[in-house]
């Protein structure tokens, strides 16, 4: 196609603007600051997700050559193209449109979950929408809330397919589709059943997406209150790796600050008696790992390895490879591990009873809701981690209780569980855990000092990676997948014997857990991922200590309590069982 | 997670044996023919429970949503059991404007049921139903395959008794 | 019979029995409109005669395609006599038998009544319906078997295909069909030889023909009749179109309420492979092809190609954004050339006689015939196949043969759903692909639905939308919600709850949804509303200011004192004494219509 110029002369309010071939109208647009407003439109590039529905047709804009309205996210230029953004059809059509979608919508702002973070909000201000001039039936499903970790609210979805595209083209879940046509169709899963009834894995990326209330974590923080304010309880609190690099923006601050300090300390002021970071735990699950790991090397037992701390993950591969349930290590997650500590040695040491200590999390992600609420995950009945809450969440209760997070001094966690590595650190990003790992197993293998301990070719966002790893005379194939989609393809070549890979780590959300369904929501724009995701490799650069097994609490607790890693109390409290269940 | 609708029990098993055989002969890409699989199953078993519908789903390695998404996008589907007379009246322009409503109503009070409901003692299905292009006999409805045509609200009598005889000899 | 090479054809097409073989052909026809009034099973008792008075040698008796002449079926041709029985019932049969096939004396009772005639045509070619029709796209169907593909044969059947493949290059091909002027019957009306060329200039060796048998418009069957009365010359005209743009694949989407029609497609593509007309190297050239049907399932919306071939994929047929066309990326992603069951079945006379030929009938830019749906309030239902640039009144009048009480034609609706209506200012107007645009109207696929004054354009106008808002696909918002919130208008309107503002809520919202919605069927759906507001304003102000009446009255002018009415209205709420004027109670009236359709004289005014 060498004959045809690749450039595209065109003219945008007058402007005139030269692009390449295939940009969309919405692109050139954005080149030259003329904003169009968007709703359905998705556009996660570094990625791959891509919603291309072009169905709310709220983006239209005039085109002058033929006097058509057409959807600007979609719509490639041409040369010659003439748009006008603003004419009296574009902005009435849009309008319109809006309108009407708002005249099937329960419009009750105030006390909705996406309240002032809602785009089909912001987007009726933007247009002055002051009177909704059609009115008439409105869908009427009842609201989902029978599941740990996501809340769907049918009546408010816009039908923007968005979730659809996450949960089929990206997770390969499947799980929300399309039902029914014409005024009666609506996102939802099959037969309408309950999403505990389906293999949702509870990623929460439909709802890290959705641009209305109508799909929501599950507000937890009213029994963190109940907890808080019941003084028979003992309320600790952990905090995620990647909630510190990403809370800030609920606040004001820009992507990628790092406000662990701000968090340690409003939580303090919200009334935990314990602030833990779960950091320490990630140290510790790196060194159960490393150890299962060089034991199924060198022991020949089952390879890969997968990991298992992200529990969306761990859904996917219950419901859509219950045959391979073999491969994934059997490290409970990061939280989980910590939450049976405080409930076994932190209550030992403080002679507490564990009946009276309550652990709440605090996680970038909907599906630890579900998690801590897995049979599997308790010790003499009581559950391991009893509450989970968001990042979202917590900013919610910072505010509710007045906290003004930006003058918030900053706190340093709490001892006997509090110390972390940079290895630690980076647990929140796609490519950390194995790095960490890594670094562990290096040492475990060849009994030397590993001197660089940045793996730079475990880095990165392309959706699978692979890299090579020389230790000693072993060379390490290590995969890595964020996505389910792009686990799904590593899982079919395990599958089908194919794979050559030691060790692989598997997150369930695009980026890993800094793009969490928890974390606060990105609007589409991919650079706050991709800031917060340099804000946890820096941090792990300013750490004194990069490598897990060097912290010293966790000596500590392997000396005074567990004893050895792998142990048998080790395997007692820290690892876990999966269970094959059904596809829906 | 032991789910009752992915239970197949109640299915009949010499059914599921030819939808197997059919699935099984389907050349190329099996998910492509969705629609066709749907269409024999119901062909079978007279309609698409969900359990059966599942089924499929498994059998072509497609998610219960997209199945369902499918079945419930085309009006030629039906989820809930029918009659055994499936009664079609046309709503076809045609026929609307020669009185296919009053046809339709007559149809209705005469088998007691609602529309696309099996009437209580599972003989009828009632439905309303595009064109059938037989404009030049509107109004029309369909009893199975036999098509009526020029059809009065006081013929529907005489029908719907003729398909209660058969069934009444029948027994 | 086995045809390796163009010879084999000729040389099969001197053997194939013919018309003129037999004294006479009786030619029964199987449409599906016939078929519903048992004329499957005049054909069984006809053979059965023949059989008992050994008249088998003589008289053959053919399973036909439709007749168009719908409303008058079952119909009976009996050639070479053209002459043409209608409303035949089983028990006429012994006569036809003994008088007409054994004395060759004209059955007249059976024969068809022109309207204000006394006498009787008895030549089917001097039928007023036959006239004026000139039929291409028809041209087989009620003249052959359908099932039998030596009738298809001995008409030229698949010569065309031999000459393509003969004398032609697929860039010969396409500039016959362009220069014809063909343009797609379905709907928008796009150059059809130029369609192919799009398709074929499109690199890449994998490349598909569709053919659109998903006809959805209510009111309109003549692709049902095409493919029942002459399935082969689609089949024909899909492998030209195949040769043309590079394509071995074919796929027939047809409607899965279609059976008759399905049926008789596997028959046909079934014969046409075991005689090698289908399959690898036809007529002994390179040129391979296979056909294959995919069911629909009953989503109107699956007649815009883009959604049809969704539907083929196995996927909901949700429309999707154009560009990219078919022609570029259609079916498997790959180039897909969709063209609609009449524009077919008109490519293989195109090819026989010559491009110049077709664009020598119709008007300057629209070429050839149009097959057009008459129903309604008309005397003649059918099928008609015209030249185009013939008028409406031509259709409805000479053709149509008017109302069927004679009463005034108020209003056309043409084009199903995406229409608009025709008032009789423009019953002069020539029909064609323009025209029709210019009057807010489509040709659609040619459903023609006649109304009269007791039609409530209102009304028709909300059983459209009602329509559209039921079959859309639910995934562009002006379509999903606009049209639901038409309806909802219209619904209160019509209920008498509506309020002068809301003519101008259906005005912006139509045009709206005219401007916004992603495919076409949404684009259009607001045109029934459109246009009859143009039209037929003052009714929908009747509603919305609240003048309309919307009980029955009685005209004492004309009111003869029957009685008729008082005695069949279900809530007595008439009165009247014998032989004097009677009236109704408007408070209890409920509006049945009982009365109107019981008055000997026409006495009651409807709302």
């Amino acid at each position: 196609m060498k004959l045809i110029d690749k450039m595209v002369q065109l003219k945008i309010n007058d402007i005139s603007i030269n692009v390449e071939r295939g940009t969309t109208v919405l692109d050139a647009a954005e080149k030259i600051g003329v904003h169009i407003p968007t709703l359905c439109h998705l556009n996660l590039e570094d990625f791959g997700v891509v919603n291309k529905s072009a169905s709310c047709r709220v983006c239209v804009v005039e085109d002058e050559n033929t006097g058509r309205l057409i959807p600007s996210c979609a719509q490639e230029v041409y040369d010659g193209m003439k748009i006008q953004t603003d004419s009296l059809k574009a902005v009435m059509g849009r309008r319109t449109n809006l309108e009407l979608l708002l005249s099937n919508h329960p419009n009750d702002c105030l006390t909705c979950v996406k309240n002032l973070d809602c785009e089909l909000q912001s987007l009726a201000y933007e247009l002055n929408i002051k009177e909704i001039h059609y009115q008439g039936e409105k869908m009427k499903h009842p609201v989902d809330i029978t599941s740990f970790g996501i809340t769907k609210d049918t009546n408010k979805c816009i039908m923007c397919r968005r979730c659809v595209t996450m949960c089929n083209d990206i997770q390969t879940v499947g799980v929300l589709g399309a039902l029914k046509r014409g005024f009666d169709s609506v996102v939802a899963t099959a037969f309408h059943l309950d999403l505990n009834q389906t293999s949702c894995t509870y990623c929460g990326q439909c709802v890290s997406v959705c641009p209305t209330g109508a799909l929501a974590e599950t507000n937890d923080s009213p029994k963190v209150w109940r907890a808080l304010n019941n003084p028979n309880k003992h309320v600790i609190v952990q905090v995620a790796p990647a909630v510190r690099a990403a809370i800030g923006e609920e606040f004001g601050y820009e992507p990628g600050e790092i406000l662990t300090g701000k968090v340690v300390s409003g939580l303090r002021r919200l009334g935990f008696h314990q602030v833990f970071d779960t950091n320490f735990a990630a140290d510790l699950t790196i060194i159960e790992e490393a150890t299962e790991l060089v034991d199924r090397i060198q022991n020949k037992k089952t390879l890969p390895m997968l990991t298992s701390c992200c529990p969306a993950w761990v859904q996917f591969i219950e419901h859509q490879f219950p045959e391979l349930l073999d491969v994934p290590s059997s490290c409970k997650s990061p939280h989980e591990m910590l939450g049976v500590l405080a409930k076994t040695y932190y209550a030992q040491v403080n002679n507490l009873d564990p009946k009276d200590i309550v652990m709440v999390s605090i996680m970038p992600c909907t599906a630890k809701k579900a998690e801590a609420a897995r049979g599997e995950l308790n010790k003499d009945g009581l559950s391991d981690v009893d509450h989970v809450i968001t990042t979202r969440e917590l900013a919610r209760m910072f505010k509710e209780a007045s906290i003004d997070f930006t003058k918030l001094p900053n706190d340093e966690f709490d001892n006997l569980l509090g110390e972390s590595t940079g290895a630690a650190a980076i647990f929140g990003t796609t490519g950390g855990v194995i790095e960490a790992a890594t670094r562990t197993a290096y040492e475990m293998i060849t009994g030397k000092e590993l001197k660089e301990v940045d793996f730079k070719q475990l880095r990165g966002i392309e959706g699978i990676r692979e890299a090579k790893v020389n230790i000693g005379d072993l060379e390490l194939n290590i995969g890595i997948a964020h996505g389910l989609g792009n686990a799904r393809k590593l899982l079919q070549d395990i599958r089908d014997g194919k794979s050559h890979f030691h060790a692989i780590e598997i997150m369930a959300c695009p980026g890993g857990c800094i793009g969490g369904g928890g974390q606060p929501y990105h609007h589409g724009h991919t650079d706050i991922l991709l800031k917060r995701q340099q804000a946890l490799y820096d941090l792990d650069a300013s750490m004194p200590r990069r490598k897990s097994h060097e912290n010293e609490m966790l000596i500590k607790l392997y000396d005074d309590f567990l004893g050895k890693p792998g142990g048998h109390l080790a395997h007692d409290l820290l690892h876990t069982t999966y269970s094959a269940k059904e596809r829906i | 997670m032991r789910n009752r609708i992915l239970d197949t029990s109640t299915l009949d098993k010499e059914l599921l044996k030819q939808l197997d055989a059919f699935i099984d002969s389907l050349e190329g890409d099996k998910q492509e023919h969705l629609i066709h699989v749907l269409h024999k199953a119901q062909d079978l078993f007279s309609y698409l429970p969900q359990n059966l519908q599942l089924y499929i789903a498994r059998k072509l390695d497609l998610s219960g949503a997209r199945v369902n998404g499918v079945v419930t996008f085309y009006s030629y589907f039906n989820e809930k059991p029918v009659g055994k007379y499936i009664i079609s009246v046309c709503m076809g322009t045609a026929c609307f404007v020669k009185g296919a409503d009053k046809v339709l109503e007559r149809v209705l009070e005469l088998t007691g049921t609602s529309k696309n409901e099996m009437s209580s003692d599972g003989l009828f299905t009632v439905k309303d139903v595009r064109c059938i292009g037989a404009c030049g006999l509107a109004p029309v409805m369909t009893v199975n395959d036999k098509v009526y045509g020029k059809v009065k609200p006081k013929d529907v009598d005489d029908i719907i008794r003729h398909y209660r005889s058969i069934q009444y000899e029948s027994k | 019979m086995r045809v390796n090479n163009y010879n084999d054809l000729k040389e099969w097409k001197k053997v194939c029995p013919r018309k003129a073989d037999y004294k006479i052909n009786v030619l029964v026809c199987n449409g599906t409109s016939c078929l519903s009034s048992d004329s499957e099973m005049l054909a069984k008792i006809l053979e059965k005669e023949m059989l008992n008075r050994d008249l088998n040698g003589e008289i053959r008796i053919v399973k036909t395609g439709c007749f168009g002449f719908c409303g008058q079926g079952p119909i009976i041709k009996i050639e070479p006599d053209d002459v043409t029985y209608v409303q035949v019932k089983v028990e006429d049969i012994a006569e036809i038998v003994e008088s007409h096939l054994v004395n060759r004396i004209v059955v007249s009772r059976l024969l068809y009544k022109e309207p204000n005639q006394t006498n009787v045509v008895e030549q089917s070619s001097g039928m007023n319906f036959y006239k004026k029709q000139m039929r291409i796209a028809l041209r087989n169907c009620g003249e052959i078997d359908p099932e039998n593909i030596e009738d298809y044969i001995v008409n030229n059947g698949y010569f065309a295909l031999a000459k393509v493949l003969q004398e032609y290059t697929p860039d010969e091909v396409i500039k016959i069909v362009k220069e014809s002027g063909l343009r797609g019957r379905g709907g928008g009306g796009f150059n059809t030889g130029l369609k192919w060329e799009l398709t074929r200039k499109v690199p890449g060796r994998e490349k598909y023909i569709v053919c659109n048998a998903d006809e959805g418009d209510p009111g309109a069957f003549m692709d049902r009749s095409i493919l029942e009365g002459d399935p082969h010359s689609v089949l024909e005209a899909m492998m030209i179109a195949g040769y043309a743009i590079g394509a071995s694949q074919g796929l027939i989407y047809i409607r899965a309420e279609y059976g008759v029609a399905t049926n008789r497609l596997y028959r046909a593509i079934k014969d046409a492979k075991e005689a090698g007309l289908i399959g690898k190297n036809i007529f002994g050239t390179d040129f391979s092809f296979d056909i294959n049907i995919k069911l629909g399932a009953g989503a109107f919306v699956c007649g815009e190609e883009t959604a049809l071939i969704r539907s083929m994929e196995g996927f909901r047929g949700e429309p999707n954004k154009k560009p990219p066309f078919p022609s570029v990326q259609g079916f498997r992603g790959k180039p897909t050339s969709v063209n609609n069951v009449e524009t077919f079945a008109n490519v293989p006379a195109i090819i026989l006689n010559g491009s110049k030929w077709f664009s020598s009938i119709g008007t300057e830019k629209s070429k050839g015939t149009k097959v057009f749906a008459l129903a309604g309030q008309i005397r003649n239902n059918g099928l008609v196949e015209v030249p185009m640039g013939t008028t409406f009144r031509e259709i409805i009048y000479d053709i149509g043969g008017g109302h069927p009480q004679g009463k005034e034609i108020k209003a056309i609706q043409i084009g199903g759903p995406s229409g608009g209506v025709i008032t009789k200012d423009f019953f002069d107007t020539k029909i064609d692909y323009e025209s029709l645009l210019g009057m807010g109207a489509m040709m659609g696929s040619g459903g023609m639905i006649i109304m009269d004054e007791d039609n409530d354009m209102v009304k028709i106008a909300k059983f459209y939308l009602e329509f559209t808002q039921d079959e859309s696909c639910g995934k562009c918002t002006p379509c999903r919600i606009g049209t639901k919130r038409m309806y909802e208008i219209l619904e209160n309107l019509v209920n008498m709850k509506g309020k002068p503002e809301d003519l101008d809520r259906l005005r912006i919202l139509g045009e709206n949804i005219k401007n916004t919605s992603l495919c076409g069927l949404g684009q259009t759906a607001p045109n029934p509303v459109l246009s009859t507001m143009k039209y037929f304003m003052e009714e929908y102000e009747a509603y919305a200011y609240r003048t309309k009446r919307t009980t029955y009255s009685i005209d004492p002018k004309l009111c003869i004192g029957c009685t008729k009415c008082a005695r069949n209205c279900p809530v007595s709420c008439i009165e009247g004494k014998v032989k004097e004027p009677h009236y109704i109670d408007e408070t209890k009236c409920i509006a049945c219509g009982a009365c109107y359709e019981a008055c000997p004289v026409h006495a009651i005014i409807k709302p």
